[in-house]
């Protein structure tokens, strides 16, 4: 027992710090199932709220389906409820084996590995299938969990311009002398909501006799024609190398995450990545419920197709109201605010009229970027979305931002 | 050197810079945030082919990375 006052001091101090500079995270706590609808207490203590939930990665209305959470169940029954082992000693079940080989069916893959979550899954594949002999590059707007993979694996590290494909061929023929290349990228970029141009890095790729990696969490689920990721959409499904994705967005909402891709990449990952090797993979009843959430995007486009047009819906009414949204036309729906102050007294304003979505400003989203980031999903019905319109436009107007430039908002709020 | 300076600054600006920041030879990369860490390893490429030099690991570091000037120092401590 070593913690002391000036210990306690210490950390008491960064935390002031992290709240005067106005980054501190609260947590507002949701009452019930995660769904369109939902009931928050916010702030702690106060009474319950309903409210038009417009920020989860829920994109496609699963996360509390009546047949997902039923197999769930089903899965809890037969399966159990752990498994107290790691996979290769004692934690491997059929339905494990089962969900790879339905997730490397969906992608179009040649085998796929679980991991306990995506997170996991990209922290831990670089340094399975590179050495030292070989360079990663990335694109510099990829995730927080690719740049931590990135920096626990010995290959040399580069970076190319977001989504910039001249400056990733110069990359490219840089570093041409290296053993490997892979070259890293999102699918579609969870703040601004843009696609990566995967037919083009798939060209230059084969140009160089590169690997491309694509994480697809954003992507698994919706985007593509039949929902099976950005790879689809780009026209490059079988030309992909490795793809991670995640069973916690689109694909149900729970936990867990997975590599897809060549099946030796996969093998190292089973040798080697050391979150899959010294921790428990996803739990029976979770594994259950991806089982069943595949089966029902198989089955049918309607999920994927409801989320494009409620996403079509949203864009023009947003657009229309007078909002500057970034470009695109994946259901990340960033609204631009630029002044950090401003996305925070939006999204306080937006909760008081039943609309739950967050501001993010620095360093989360470069500075003068400051946004509220909306997401739609296959189970807001038009209903929601027009409600949660009205609150938009009614806040909007308060703060006199509709209809008005970049330009003309940063003069009236600073950056 | 002069030439040299130039060189190394425009790569620095078509590189790093993505807004109308300002470069000059004095101008602190790593330390001003311009170049991060990750970045260093192109610009430590860049300079060994365009000058047919090798700089050791150890050299490489972000002081000596932090500005123009200071870059050239280094590479013209390794041209033959």
């Amino acid at each position: 027992m070593a913690y002391t006052e000036k210990t306690r001091g210490i950390y008491k101090e960064i935390l002031g710090g992290l709240q005067q500079a106005g980054i501190f995270k609260q947590e507002r706590f949701i009452h019930s199932a995660q769904a369109a609808d939902i009931e928050v207490e916010f702030p702690a203590g106060s009474s319950l709220k309903k409210v038009i939930n417009i920020c989860a990665n829920n994109y496609l209305g699963l996360s509390s389906h009546p047949e997902v959470v039923q197999a769930a169940h089903a899965g809890l029954d037969s399966h159990g409820y752990g498994m107290s082992s790691v996979r290769f000693i004692c934690g491997t079940q059929d339905i494990h084996k089962k969900l790879e080989s339905m997730v490397t069916e969906f992608l179009g893959t040649e085998d796929t590995i679980l991991f306990p979550s995506c997170m996991d899954a990209n922290g831990g594949v670089f340094e399975a299938v590179l050495t030292k002999d070989d360079v990663m590059i990335s694109d510099r707007l990829v995730h927080a969990s690719i740049i931590d993979g990135i920096r626990l694996c010995s290959a040399m590290h580069d970076t190319f311009k977001h989504s910039d494909m001249e400056h990733l061929e110069e990359k490219l023929q840089l570093h041409n002398d290296k053993r490997l290349k892979m070259v890293i990228t999102d699918g579609v970029f969870s703040m601004d909501g843009d696609t990566a141009k995967l037919d083009k890095m798939a060209e230059l790729c084969e140009k160089y006799d590169a690997l491309l990696f694509c994480d697809d969490s954003h992507a698994s689920g919706f985007i593509g024609k039949t929902g099976r990721g950005t790879h689809e959409k780009c026209g490059v499904m079988g030309r992909m190398d490795i793809i991670t994705t995640t069973f916690g967005k689109g694909l149900g909402g729970a936990s867990g995450g997975c590599v897809s891709g060549r099946r030796e990449l996969v093998e190292m990952c089973r040798q080697k990545a050391r979150p899959y090797l010294f921790s428990n993979t996803i739990a029976p009843p979770v594994v259950a419920g991806v089982i069943k959430v595949l089966e029902i995007l198989s089955a049918s486009t309607d999920r994927r197709d409801k989320l494009e047009n409620n996403t079509i819906f949203w864009r023009k009414g947003l657009t229309d109201a007078g909002f500057i949204l970034k470009d695109g036309d994946t259901p990340i729906v960033p609204v631009m605010l630029f002044n950090a102050k401003l996305s925070q007294d939006v999204s306080r304003d937006l909760y008081e009229e039943g609309v739950y979505a967050i501001g993010f400003f620095f360093p989360v989203v470069p500075q003068g970027q400051a946004r509220i980031r909306t997401q739609i999903s296959a189970g807001h019905d038009i209903i929601h979305l027009e409600k949660a319109l009205d609150a938009f436009r009614k806040v909007g107007k308060k703060y006199e931002i509709l209809g008005k430039t970049k330009q003309e908002i940063i003069e009236r709020y600073g950056m | 050197m002069d030439e040299m300076k130039e060189v190394i600054k425009n790569y620095v600006i078509r590189e790093y810079v993505e807004d109308d920041t300002d470069v000059t030879y004095d101008t602190p990369l790593i330390s001003g945030g311009i170049v991060d860490s990750f970045s260093m390893v192109s610009l430590k490429r860049f300079l060994e082919n365009k000058y047919q030099i090798a700089i050791p690991d150890d050299k490489a570091t972000p002081e000596a990375f932090d500005s123009v000037n200071k870059i050239c120092l280094l590479v013209n401590e390794y041209i033959k």
